[in-house]
Formats: structure tokens, sequence, C-alpha cells
């Protein structure tokens, strides 16, 4: 499978903090990969790297369809196809639903004048092919800070999708939601995989992890402590796993002990 | 729409929803209409022999504007959540501008001064306004407390160039920017009066219908969202600290040729009015929402306040305690009102 995104050789330093230490990762085309992690462990680092809005130290190489790229910043990840859902904090509480849906990317002319009716109705369109807004009190000019949970989690999947995303990653999507809130965040995920793009999924809860990834790689101390392709692990062997990094920081006794 | 399709019939509510809606909307807008209209109609009430003349509108129109010109621009920091302090002493540094510039000039061609004094009088408030918006954004600043610094550096370095003293601005009333800036429109209509309305208008459809608007109420809402959206938070910020530069330099030029002379003390009573229009106006101090619409009336609701309360027969002692009173009551309304709709 070609690689899509390619990290090679990731280190990053806060300060005295080393967040990530010479980290390899790499996203197949149309796969769901899963990253696990404890709090601390490097996940948000190594996706904020991915997303240009922080630099990999010197010595780190990333490379987009084979394609290497230097200076990577917000706008130009957004670009590639790079697309973050972030739990909460990437929606503007008191601005409308389609101010939202457009946030950085509203459709305007050469002037920079906005096209507001045409934001309006593809945000009304969205709303019910997509978001599966039914509720008559929710426009296209309601204002977010009032949604749910669940709901603003469909607004920032939905925005996601509809700028054609090659790689969308979900950054906790799963936290604070419902259960049936939850479900429906799952099934965004397996329409990811479906729509033939590329998705990671960061999580704590290694049971919404485990069915919806192709492969699951756990994140130590700002290292990659092992990963797996779905299909070798149970979810009780990768339970048993995962509290043996907690413990140990390591995979390698429990490779040995298996070999 | 969507119980249309369903098949359902649609409710006789629909329409009173549409009204609701909209009521909601609009909510603050039309809360300082009101409190416009109600002061009005009480000081038409106490003293109609002043209310009912057109003359109390005529110094309404040309006196306004003088603070108006500038709450209105400073309407987009606010949203952007920040905050500027510096405007009153860029008024006046705007002026030492054109000081110079008309003083080298005008033993040659005082007309050729006049404009070019105005020109450069424009640019010095870019500038200066330019300066707050990077100290603020590139250095990380506060801008309460940069734009407090600026104030005093802008009144300094006015006072140095131009030693305290005044300058008169009769040649002006020679050039075409005479009848521009501080003319009549038949007689009856200020001109300040109606470039406080272009302003309005212009600003008005920047922050909504513009790209700049869009990325000046996200910035103000949640920066650090903006950011991972791509915003350029940075150049937004600086953008609206250099407009609301420019727009003070303007002013102070208005109100020097209002009154036919430059004053180094000019600039020094605007702040307090101004920034009242944009809070009174119901604009948020937390960012992310206000409207032009609101700090332009609000601007008006505290011009009409002191003659009002003059004309009503008190004494002018009344007119801070009714004037804090306003705003403290209103901006208190407003913020019930944005937790119960909201």
């Amino acid at each position: 499978m070609a690689d899509l995104v390619r990290m090679r050789n990731i280190s990053k330093t806060f300060g005295e903090v080393a967040a990530l230490r010479n980290v390899e990762f790499e996203v197949g085309s149309n796969e769901i990969v899963g990253l696990l992690g404890d709090n601390g462990a490097g996940k948000s680092t190594l996706v904020k790297i991915l997303t240009g809005y922080h630099q990999a130290d010197p010595g780190g190489e990333l490379y987009w369809k084979d394609q290497k790229i230097d200076h990577l910043s917000v706008a130009k990840a957004r670009d590639l196809g790079i697309e973050v859902v972030y739990q909460e904090r990437a929606l503007a509480d008191l601005q409308s639903l389609w101010r939202n849906i457009f946030m950085g990317r509203e459709l305007c002319n050469r002037w920079g004048i906005l096209d507001t009716e045409g934001m309006r109705s593809t945000t009304q369109r969205l709303m019910s092919t997509q978001m599966g807004f039914t509720s008559s009190a929710i426009t296209p000019d309601s204002v977010v800070g009032t949604f749910s949970g669940g709901e603003r989690q469909g607004v920032a999947i939905t925005r996601a999708l509809h700028f054609q995303a090659e790689l969308i990653i979900l950054d906790e999507p799963t936290m604070g939601l419902s259960v049936t809130e939850t479900k429906k965040c799952l099934e965004f995920v397996t329409g990811i995989k479906q729509a033939g793009k590329s998705a990671i999924f960061i999580d704590h809860n290694i049971f919404h992890v485990h069915p919806v990834a192709d492969r699951i790689v756990v994140l130590d101390r700002g290292t990659v402590a092992g990963q797996f392709m779905k299909d070798q692990v149970s979810l009780d062997q990768l339970i048993d796993m995962l509290s043996l990094v907690a413990r140990t920081g390591t995979l390698q006794a429990n490779n040995r002990s298996a070999a | 729409m969507n119980s249309e399709a369903e098949g359902r019939p649609v409710s006789p509510v629909a329409g009173r929803g549409r009204l609701a809606r909209f009521a909601r909307k609009y909510a603050m807008q039309i809360a300082i209409v009101c409190v416009l209209v109600l002061l009005w109609a009480f000081f038409l009430w106490r003293s109609p022999q002043t209310f009912a003349g057109y003359a109390i509108y005529n110094s309404l129109m040309s006196t306004t504007p003088y603070y108006a010109l500038m709450a209105i621009p400073l309407t987009l920091v606010i949203i952007a959540k920040e905050i500027d302090l510096s405007f009153g002493s860029i008024m006046a540094w705007g002026m030492a501008a054109y000081d110079v510039v008309f003083l080298a000039l005008s033993p040659t061609n005082p007309s050729l001064g006049v404009w070019l004094g105005f020109v450069a009088c424009l640019l010095a408030g870019l500038l200066a306004g330019l300066l707050n918006g990077v100290i603020v954004v590139r250095l990380g600043i506060p801008s309460l407390v940069a734009t407090l610094g600026t104030q005093y550096f802008w009144r300094g370095v006015v006072l140095v160039v131009t030693n305290g003293q005044g300058l008169g601005m009769t040649p002006v009333k020679a050039t075409f920017l005479y009848p521009a800036l501080v003319g009549r429109i038949a007689g009856l209509i200020p001109m300040q009066f109606v470039w406080t309305i272009l302003f309005a208008v212009v600003a008005w459809f920047f922050l909504n219908r513009h790209k700049f608007g869009a990325h000046v109420y996200l910035t103000g809402d949640n920066t650090e969202s903006a950011k991972l959206m791509g915003v350029d938070v940075a150049r937004t910020k600086i953008l609206t600290f250099a407009i609301v530069g420019a727009a003070a330099a303007f002013a102070g030029f208005v109100v020097s040729e209002g009154v036919l002379f430059l004053w180094p003390t000019l600039g020094q009573g605007a702040l307090l009015n101004t920034l009242a229009s944009v809070f009174l106006g119901g604009t948020s101090v937390f960012g992310g929402t206000g409207s032009i619409f609101g700090t332009f009336v609000a601007a008006f609701i505290i011009a009409i306040i002191n003659p009002g309360i003059v004309a009503a027969g008190w004494t002018a002692y009344w007119t801070q305690l009714i004037y804090g009173a306003i705003i403290v009551v209103s901006i208190s309304v407003q913020a019930l009102l944005r937790r119960r709709l909201t």
C-alpha cells in the first residue's frame, strides 16, 4: 500500500521537555490508523506537526505522497488535504453554523467579498445529508454554542469531509459524548474508510479505536512503543499490552515472551 | 421546509417563528434602538421647545462624529478581542504631521501644504495604528498595556513637535477639503455626519460581507481555533489596529477643521465617549460579537444625554450620574439578554 504520509525521525522539544523522540510514523492510503497513548505520550504533538501548527526539530522529515514537504504551515496542510477534527476547541461558539463550516475557507470572490447565500445553502444541504440535523430549531444561522456535544462533533467532521480532505485527523473525537453520539461518531469514521480517504483516530479509549482502525500505533513518552495490524491482535491482547506499556514503557518484554 | 417535504402541514406558528428568530438574532440592536427612542421621547416630553426644533439635531450631527468616526472602526478591534486606548493621542499625532508638512510648504504654496498635510496626517495615523498592532501581535504584549504606553508616547511626540503651540486652520477654508469634510449639504446636513454614515456602511460591509470581517469575528471568538483553521490571526489584528489609527487621524483633522484651530490637547476627551459607544452598542468585551449598527446608535445615545439633561432643566451636575447609570444598566441588560439567548 502506497503511503499517503510518511514521517521520519520526528523529534520535538519544548524547552527542556522532549515531547517526541525520533518517531517514525506513516499512514497508508485508505487506511484508518488508531493512535493510542496516555496523556503526555505525544499524540497531539505528533498531529500538530502533521498539520503544520508546530514545526518538527531539525532532522525530521515529512513526505506527502512521496513528496518531501519543507516548512509545512496550517494553510499548506489544508491545501494538501490534511484536515483535523478537534474536540470542542475548533468551533467558534458565538458564530453561526455556516460561518463555522467555512471557517478559514470562506467562499468569496477575488475581492474577498463573501458569498453568504452560497455558504448558507451549502450548509443547509450538508445539514440534511451529512450531519443528520432534522430538528427545525437548527438553521444555518443558528449559533453553534447552543449545540450538544454530538452535534458539534458532527459539524466538525462534516466540515472536514466537505473540503475533500484526503487525511482526516480525529483528535479524541469521542471525549464527552454520550453513548449514542459516540456510536454516530464511529460511524463517521467508517464513512471515511468507505469514502476512500485515510484517517488518524486518536483516543484514550481502546474500545472505540479497535473496532474502526486498520492499524494501531501505540505511543509512549514520546516514542513509538509498538504497532499492530488490527487483524493480528485481539482486543484482549491489546489491553494487556497497553497495561504493560503503561508499567514499563516498552512492549519488548511482551514480544519476547510471546516469541 | 422539512415539514412540507415530509407531507406534514406547515403550522401557522412558522411565521411567528421567523419573527421570533429575527427578534432573537437582532435582540441587541432592537434593544439599543429602544433605549435611544425612550431617551429621546423623555427629553421631548420634558423640553419640547428644544427637541422639537432643528437646531439640536444639527448640533448633534456635527459633534457626535468627532468620536463616532473612531468608535466605528474601534468596534472591529474590540470584536477581535483587543482594545485600543491610544486613538485620542493618535488624533493629535496625525495633526502634528499635518502641522509639520503644512508649515514647510505654506510660505510657497499653502493649498498644496493643506493637501499634502492631510495625506501626511492620514499616513501618520495609519503608521501609529500599525505600530500598536505590531507591538500587540508580534511582541505579545496585552493591548491594554501596549496602547496605554503608545497613548502617552504619541501625546509626548505631539508636544515636542508642536512645542505645545496650536496652529490656525483657516488656510484649509480655501481648499475643497473644507466643504468636503465639514461643509453642509443644502445648509442642513453636516458633512461630518455624512462621513460617519459612510464609515458605518463601509465598516458594516467589511465586517459582515467580507473575508476580513469573518476573520475578525473568528479571531475574537476563538483565537486558537481560528489559527488551527488557517485564519491569519496576526494579520487580522494588526489590520484592525491600523484602521483605527487612520480613522483617528481623519477624525483629528475633521475636529480641528471644525473649530479651525489645532490644539495640541486634541483628543484628550475622546477616550471615554468612544469606548462607551462601542460597549453600549452591544459589542462584547470578551470578543466575538458586536455590531457597527449598535455602535452608531450608541454614539448618539451618549451625545443626546448631556443636552437632554440641561434642556430638561436639571443642572449639568446630573449629567455624569445619568450617563454612568445608563451605561451600566444597558450593558447589564445586554449581558442578561446574551445569557438567555445563547
